[in-house]
């Protein structure tokens, strides 16, 4: 079987870009469309079905996990409980990750003679990596726990959900997954196994969509209220766009310009590219291999950022 | 060489003043205080044997004069005063035998407080926060009476529960208990700023119980009474009717002043309880020898719990925000708490402001201390 096409794109809010993608991979039948991320608001998805021109079929995962939940009791409580105990240990992390980047920050601000700066610095980022590769290691074991103790499939109302969503994507051609709020969009995802229903469709996402489906979620923005905040592993994401961090919005959300902390990112996460989706960018993707890159911004190991060239960047 | 340029004030010297020539500084549109860099210079004019400036800036002398230009009645005083700062102050008047205190004329702005009002020098660069108006994108919440009968106090406490736009009762939600609820609502805007921050996704949706005390220098001084009010009756009744988290890291305690003394002897009462804590210009008073303190026979009970914290301090709560005014006496106090709070493993986050014991600084410290005590999912949405 060819590897999927995954296409990445930047925020479709204002100015949307999927269709020219759509139309690009020679799409025309229909597209299942995921807008869980909008909580809420996921059936507030006319502008989406308009420029797609009416060939959306929206899977209502946020409104099939309320009824879900609201039906099997046992469930939404297990649930609930783990995503208690996934809060706690975001908490741990982010307090031994924030020391982390104080003692890389402030070696970094040292004098030494250079061999033994490079090593330190070497070892600042060594000890960030280990400190994500932990918590990753963590939420997958929390993950574990919850299925080994609440067997998922005994839920007749989940396995007619599932059964229901798996019935809707095998009429589509592609899959659309739109942004919002990461975390509840992951969540559903995982409940309804959107990853294994995907089969060899093509999928399109964008902002919280591109990152959920990547294998590693990480959490930034530079201007937070507190001043600029460190930037933190969330989970594994589906995996569907492997090798690769998305960071949406860049020029909103990142300190472009501030070398060291580019570096760091891009450092940090490596191998992975650390790509930044402004409006209108996009990269295609099947498997590894990173195709027709429009707008797409690389966040490079030596601080510098510029315009991904798959070339140059893909080491 | 460029010679430095002169202040508006120096200029009006150098051209030989006369009254017409005061008159026509007074009506050249100018802003009073005259702000020049980081040069005051304060006007007061009108009939007078003297003026005295009075302002609110602790450690320095407090009653500098203004002086009189000759055969006018115009007088004025120069300060270099800090970028960005504000400082209340009022002119004393000298009239024969009568002295006056009065708010400046020619400045509209204030600092207002349930006492009153001073007038306010804004300085260079200091702007109200755009996040402390009302922002027309932001759904609005809505507060709701709330009366509820204290066995501990022996009376009604009566006060407004906000709850958030689109509030939905099968969502929990976290909650924060505000002292002086009454006045942060009415003197910093706080329901305007919830529902800002929270649309700004910089807070989550939270309700928000603002209480009042009629005896708030009582009650609020360490009382035993109010912490057993605010933890064993209070929360219940609220858990009984909203959805609210229970868990510490979701309960939060908030106050100015006193209230920040009534927050912080309240999470000490009750350890690991209140998650979170948010101190304004806390009056931490405390003597290092000896029981008797400055600021009289009130703060006997207030000294008396933060002696007895500073010799052995305990974590209380995990998350705690402290702010002050760098130009309020208890600047002293809350910088001497930081660290004790920081030993004990509490989270801390410490923010001065170059500002007064006033609303206005406790408005303005609202969205750092609101956002770290309550993370909003900022981190979490890429739209």
């Amino acid at each position: 079987m060819p590897p999927r096409t995954v296409v990445l794109l930047g925020p479709q809010r204002f100015d949307p870009s999927l269709r020219e993608s759509v139309t690009k991979l020679g799409i025309t039948g229909r597209i299942a469309v995921i807008t869980a991320g909008w909580q809420e608001r996921e059936a507030e998805d006319e502008e989406l079905s308009e420029h797609l021109s009416g060939r959306t079929v929206n899977l209502r995962l946020h409104e099939r996990a309320a009824e879900v939940f609201r039906v099997d009791q046992e469930l939404k409580a297990a649930h609930r409980e783990r995503q208690e105990v996934l809060r706690h240990r975001q908490d741990f992390y982010r307090i031994r990750l924030e020391h982390h980047l104080d003692a890389e920050h402030v070696i970094r601000q040292r004098s030494a003679p250079d061999d033994i700066l490079a090593d330190e610095a070497h070892a600042s980022i060594d000890a960030i990596r280990s400190l994500d590769a932990w918590h990753l290691a963590q939420c997958a074991r929390v993950r574990k726990d919850f299925h080994a103790r609440c067997d998922v499939a005994e839920s007749p109302i989940l396995a007619q959900h599932r059964h229901e969503v798996a019935a809707a994507i095998k009429e589509c051609e592609a899959v659309a997954i739109a942004g919002g709020h990461v975390a509840s969009l992951m969540n559903r995802l995982s409940l309804f196994q959107i990853g294994k229903l995907v089969g060899p469709r093509a999928v399109f996402a964008w902002s919280a969509g591109a990152m959920a489906i990547s294998e590693r979620v990480v959490l930034f923005h530079d201007d937070p209220p507190q001043g600029p905040g460190a930037s933190e592993v969330l989970d594994e994401g589906l995996g569907l766009a492997p090798g690769v961090v998305v960071f949406p919005e860049p020029e909103e959300r990142l300190h472009l310009d501030h070398k060291s902390r580019i570096e760091l990112l891009a450092r940090r996460f490596a191998p992975a590219l650390c790509l930044g989706f402004p409006p209108r960018s996009r990269v295609i993707m099947k498997g590894t291999r990173l195709s027709a890159p429009q707008g797409v911004i690389c966040l490079r190991r030596d601080g510098s950022h510029g315009v991904f060239d798959p070339k140059k960047d893909n080491a | 060489m460029t010679p430095p340029r002169q202040t508006a004030i120096q200029e009006l010297l150098a051209s030989d003043p006369n009254p017409a020539k005061v008159q026509a500084f007074l009506a050249s549109g100018k802003r009073f205080p005259i702000v020049e860099g980081s040069s005051v210079t304060f006007i007061w004019y009108g009939q007078a044997d003297g003026v005295t400036l009075r302002h609110w800036i602790y450690g320095l002398e407090s009653d500098s004069a203004l002086v009189r230009v000759q055969g006018t009645d115009l007088f004025y005083l120069t300060a270099e005063i800090p970028k960005a700062s504000r400082v209340e102050y009022k002119f004393e008047v000298h009239r024969g035998s009568t002295n006056q205190w009065i708010e400046d004329p020619l400045n509209p702005n204030r600092a207002r407080d349930p006492f009153g009002a001073n007038s306010v020098l804004q300085g260079e660069g200091y702007e109200i926060p755009t996040w402390t108006h009302r922002d027309p994108l932001a759904r609005e919440g809505t507060l709701e009476p709330f009366a509820i009968h204290s066995k501990s106090l022996g009376a009604r406490r009566t006060g407004s529960v906000y709850l958030p736009a689109r509030f939905r009762k099968t969502r929990l939600y976290p909650l924060l208990v505000v002292h002086d609820g009454g006045d942060y609502l009415k003197y910093t805007g706080m329901k305007a700023i919830l529902d800002n921050l929270i649309h700004r996704l910089e807070i989550p949706d939270v309700i928000v119980a603002f209480t009042d005390s009629p005896d708030r220098l009582r009650e609020y001084a360490n009382d035993e009474r109010h912490a057993r009010f605010l933890t064993e009756e209070l929360v219940p009744d609220l858990a009984a009717r909203y959805p609210i988290h229970d868990r510490p890291q979701a309960r939060g305690l908030m106050g100015a002043s006193f209230g920040a003394v009534a927050s912080f002897s309240t999470a000490y009462r009750y350890p690991g309880f209140w998650g979170r804590l948010l101190l304004q210009s806390g009056s931490f008073a405390f003597t290092d020898i000896g029981k008797r303190n400055r600021r009289g026979p009130l703060f006997d009970r207030v000294v008396e719990f933060v002696n007895q914290y500073r010799s052995e301090p305990i974590a209380v709560s995990e998350r705690v925000f402290v702010s002050c005014g760098v130009y309020e006496s208890l600047i002293y106090e809350n910088r001497s708490m930081v660290p004790l709070l920081d030993a004990t493993g509490m989270q801390v986050r410490f923010v001065e402001a170059r500002d007064g014991h006033n609303w206005e600084n406790w408005r303005d410290r609202q969205r750092e201390g609101l956002s770290w005590v309550f993370p909003g999912p900022l981190m979490f949405v890429y739209e």
